[in-house]
């Protein structure tokens, strides 16, 4: 549990407390393979492809993302990830993030960027990603994909790819990790 | 002791914790990838104003905050003290009330006088206040950025990264500090920086060149210089400040360098791994020879270079950093 406390971004000060478990490490598992077939079936090679992990719930899917989609075209599809704290609109309303590494090795110019992340609320962490990116390149075309949609969009963003649509309430909160989905409250320590 | 700076002026690194210090590291670290890449700016601090404000010569302090601000996307004001109203008499207290009226968020400031960043953050409370160096007291960047410097040189000797050793690799480390430690704002922020990290100080200087008050600073104290240097683990020089009447303090500059300062014959009395350091600018042929400074132990170079990534992790916490907690 300390493990995964730290891998995820709480606002400080705050705890995550699970109430139910929504899927079990399988159904993660079995959502993500789905979902890099439907990127398969959009795309006739997987060869300009980059899939972009979002620091830091975003990066344990992308790995896993990549595994699947490099068995299933057998090759190994680019990947790397990203932090979008430097490019957030709220810094300095919140107490900032700390923030983790970016490692994209390529140039993005002419290649299709896929965003990967846990959990897609407001749209406001894709929007930052979205400006971030184009510091690497103008790339062909950015998709979206996400392990969780629950709702509540604050700007136009769409995902391409969803593991699992998951009604929520605003105070509610969500922990996506490979090793299940948890909904829960966030609350002070 | 502040366990962070967030959202907190930054004077003197004597009142912030550890905790504080690995955290701007660990930011800083993530700056060295922004200055890495092609495009080497962020939008983090878009819209905000950071003023400069040197009442004392600089070069690299000056040029890597400026450089550190803009790259965040802040706006910087640049207050030219020799050829402002400063000139004609105005005070420092006047000169901060007309340049907080235009609006800015934080001054990065460098003052002759011991103290006088910490005066002017009691009079401007909303607008963050950055020391660069104030009279004999504290240059706390500079501590952040040596420290920066050598937790990055030996996580990659130990093939890892500093964010992942946190304050580990300061445990024991035995840094020594040579020279005018008396007049030194850097060797005061830098003994606060590794001492807050776990590791342990010994200062060597001429007698007339320490500090009355060495006692009360638990730092060991060093009487044979070749010695100290065959145990040390770090070196740091310290420039001769002549400009602080550094030159009445020693009999001459040749006895100096005889007998205090790293000659090529001596970096021979230092353990292979030892790293040697200097805050610049150097007096080439005073603390330290020319074939030293540019030899295999100096982390010179990296210092500067690191001076930028360290600066922007100050400003960004410290401006972007909201009050508190959430």
């Amino acid at each position: 549990m300390a493990e995964r406390e730290r891998r995820h971004v709480r606002p400080r000060g705050t705890v995550f407390v699970p109430r139910t478990q929504l899927l079990s490490a399988d159904d993660v598992q079995r959502a993500v393979r789905r979902m890099a077939h439907e990127i398969i079936e959009r795309h006739e090679s997987v060869d300009d492809l980059v899939l972009v992990g979002l620091q830091t719930g975003g990066v344990p899917f992308c790995e896993l993302l990549h595994r699947e989609l490099s068995a299933i075209a057998a090759s190994d599809v680019l990947h790397g990830y990203l932090d979008v704290a430097f490019y957030r609109d709220d810094v300095g309303l919140h107490p900032v993030v700390e923030p983790a590494s970016t490692t994209i090795a390529v140039d993005l110019t002419d290649r299709v960027v896929i965003i990967v992340d846990d959990v897609l609320y407001t749209g406001r962490t894709v929007r930052a990603a979205l400006n971030a990116l184009s510091d690497w390149g103008r790339a062909r075309a950015i998709e979206l994909a996400v392990m969780i949609d629950r709702g509540h969009r604050e700007l136009p963003i769409r995902p391409d790819y969803v593991g699992k649509n998951l009604p929520t309430a605003r105070h509610e909160a969500v922990d996506a990790h490979i090793e299940g989905v948890w909904i829960g409250e966030l609350v002070a320590k | 002791m502040r366990t962070s700076i967030r959202g907190g002026d930054l004077i003197s690194l004597a009142d912030v914790s550890r905790e504080a210090i690995v955290e701007v590291l660990d930011v800083a670290e993530s700056f060295v990838e922004v200055n890495q890449r092609s495009i080497k700016k962020v939008p983090t601090l878009k819209g905000r104003v950071v003023a400069s404000l040197f009442y004392e010569e600089s070069t690299r302090t000056r040029l890597s905050f400026e450089t550190a601000a803009k790259r965040l996307s802040a706006d910087v004001l640049s207050l030219a003290v020799a050829s402002s109203s400063v000139k004609k008499g105005e005070s420092l207290r006047d000169t901060i009330s007309t340049i907080t009226a235009l609006g800015i968020d934080a001054v990065v400031m460098r003052h002759m006088a011991s103290g006088a960043p910490w005066q002017v953050s009691r009079v401007v409370p909303t607008v963050r206040v950055i020391n660069a160096g104030d009279g004999q007291h504290q240059h706390p960047t500079q501590g952040l950025l040596d420290a920066f410097t050598i937790r990055q040189v030996l996580a990659e000797r130990a093939g890892s990264r500093g964010s992942e050793t946190g304050s580990e690799i300061f445990h024991g480390l035995r840094i020594l500090i040579v020279g005018d430690i008396r007049h030194s704002r850097v060797a005061r922020s830098d003994i606060s920086a590794y001492q807050a990290l776990g590791a342990t100080v010994t200062v060597c200087a001429p007698p007339t060149l320490l500090p009355t008050d060495v006692a009360s600073w638990g730092v060991d104290v060093a009487t044979d210089f070749d010695d100290a240097l065959a145990k040390a683990d770090v070196v740091g020089l310290l420039r001769l400040q002549v400009e602080r009447g550094s030159g009445a303090f020693v009999p001459s500059l040749r006895e100096f360098t005889s007998l205090y300062g790293l000659t090529a014959e001596r970096e021979r009395l230092l353990p292979p791994h030892a790293l040697v350091m200097h805050p610049g600018p150097m007096n080439r042929g005073v603390e330290v020879d020319s074939s030293v400074a540019d030899g295999s132990h100096a982390v010179i170079e990296r210092q500067v270079a690191n001076g930028v990534p360290v600066r922007m992790a100050v400003l960004y916490l410290t401006v972007a950093g909201g009050e508190g907690d959430l």
